[in-house]
């Protein structure tokens, strides 16, 4: 399944038709460094497009995450909890899965492709 | 955006730059804040703060003009001997906080803020009586070098022997350059005021140094912030008294009945439960009532807990009080907490520990 990626570098792939799993990006924690806190949602919390869902702490600073789509928590990721390392993961570094109800929304969002010219433009 | 005369060597590390009180700082190199802090805890780290303010202040009236500006007694202090105290307002408010130095015997140097330099220099000039000089080293750059190995490392790098011998809080000069025992980290460590156009061979030299790290300004807030030390503009300002501040010891006995019996005090604060709680933080009592906000807090690596800094109602200024933090909406399980959060590691010399 294909991964579309958003401007604050969040990313997220379809699993089936009808769940997104939702993680940030290399870029993203490249930016923040060690992690020291993740700040998960509930499940069964809906959240709008855009609507901030968890909260990624380093020393520095603390760095809202968006979600790219619109739907409710059905899962969150329990390893988190206590390894922020695993946030790294390509496998398994996901924050949430969202039951959706508008697949359509990822189409707005950006490809690999995409996010990697996008990269080049940001700091 | 100004810069210290290292700006360059910040940038050949591939520091990330940020702005701080107008001068485009360092705010953590290559190893990211949180190894940082473990380092110059564990090791030694340098950091440039050339960019606060270096004075002497100077002349017969300078031990009179000093004791009339802060709520301490300079008199007693040694040349060679360095105290922390604070510059205060005609409110008796805190312009500043400094640590002096009796440089000579009619002089006292100091270091200032770099967000109050001008302030501080407008102020003393308004003060200034005729038998006193104000003498700003702008051609001084400032490096702070901390860590348990702090030591070692200068004496190999200076190629000296006796810097063992220098104590605590205590200043010698080894050249055009002044070296004092005493930091921001509570690890033992030194400052070095050196000539603006030496201090890149400094520089260079220490971060060679294999027990060495280049440290930017976000640790040394996590470090300062693990001592319970204040950060102007933020845990004092030109409102707070010394009283309030909970910096009572800075002050001369006899001067302390001037100030009011404070209604406020400044604590230090754990998070007992999970979170990172900073500065603007609401501070709740038990039944969740409003009673402060935090003035600095942050992820504290050394106890693995997040700490910060408040001023609260005396009532609520008593170590192990329960009270609550708000987070984003949600309120985290805190408690006061005795500062220090961590036991220094400075060189006590003194049997006072002063």
């Amino acid at each position: 399944m294909t991964v579309k990626y958003t401007k604050d570098h969040e990313w997220v792939k379809l699993e089936g038709a009808d769940v997104a799993v939702v993680g940030i990006t290399d870029y993203a924690q490249h930016a923040l460094g060690d992690l020291v806190f993740i700040e998960l949602p509930k499940v069964g919390a809906t959240y709008k497009k855009g609507a901030h869902f968890a909260v990624v702490e380093s020393v520095k600073t603390a760095a809202e995450v968006y979600t790219p789509i619109s739907g409710e928590v059905i899962e969150v990721n329990k390893g988190l909890e206590t390894d922020y390392d695993l946030l790294k993961s390509p496998t398994d570094g996901w924050i949430a899965k969202f039951k959706i109800t508008a697949a359509d929304e990822l189409a707005a969002l950006m490809d690999e492709a995409a996010y990697q010219t996008y990269l080049k433009t940001v700091d | 955006m100004k810069q210290t005369p290292l700006h360059s060597s910040h940038l050949a590390l591939s520091a990330k730059m940020g702005e701080f009180a107008g001068y485009d700082m360092p705010l953590y190199y290559a190893l990211g804040v949180l190894k940082e802090h473990e380092w110059v805890r564990a090791h030694c780290g340098v950091f440039d703060v050339s960019h606060m303010g270096q004075i002497t202040i100077g002349g017969e009236g300078a031990l009179a003009f000093l004791n009339s500006l802060t709520p301490s007694d300079f008199s007693k202090l040694k040349i060679g001997a360095a105290k922390y105290s604070v510059l205060l307002n005609d409110n008796g408010g805190i312009v500043d906080d400094f640590i002096v130095t009796h440089s000579d015997e009619q002089s006292y140097f100091s270091v200032i803020n770099a967000g109050c330099k001008d302030k501080d220099i407008a102020f003393l000039q308004s003060k200034l009586p005729e038998n006193v000089t104000l003498t700003v080293h702008d051609d001084y750059a400032l490096v702070a070098v901390q860590g348990p190995e702090a030591e070692a490392v200068l004496c190999q790098i200076l190629d000296i022997t006796d810097l063992a011998e220098l104590g605590y809080m205590k200043m010698a000069a080894f050249g055009d350059c002044y070296v004092s025992r005493l930091g921001y980290t509570g690890e033992d460590g030194f400052e070095i005021s050196i000539p603006n156009h030496q201090v890149d061979i400094l520089w260079n030299a220490l971060i060679a140094h294999p027990s060495v790290k280049p440290i930017g300004l976000a640790a040394r807030d996590s470090l300062r912030l693990e001592m319970g030390y204040c950060l102007y503009g933020h845990d004092i300002d030109d409102t707070t008294s010394p009283r309030e501040a909970d910096l009572e010891w800075v002050m001369a006995k006899d001067k302390i009945s001037a100030f009011p019996e404070p209604t406020r005090k400044r604590v230090g604060i754990i998070l007992t439960d999970k979170g990172v709680a900073r500065e603007g933080a609401e501070i709740l009592n038990k039944d969740g009532q409003k009673i402060g906000v935090l003035s600095s807090g942050g992820y504290a690596p050394s106890l693995k807990q997040s700490i910060g800094q408040g001023y609260v109602p005396v009532e609520y200024a008593v170590e192990g009080t329960e009270i609550q933090v708000n987070v984003r909406g949600n309120n985290i399980a805190a408690k006061i907490a005795q500062m220090p959060f961590l036991k220094p590691k400075t060189k006590i010399t003194s049997k006072t520990g002063k």
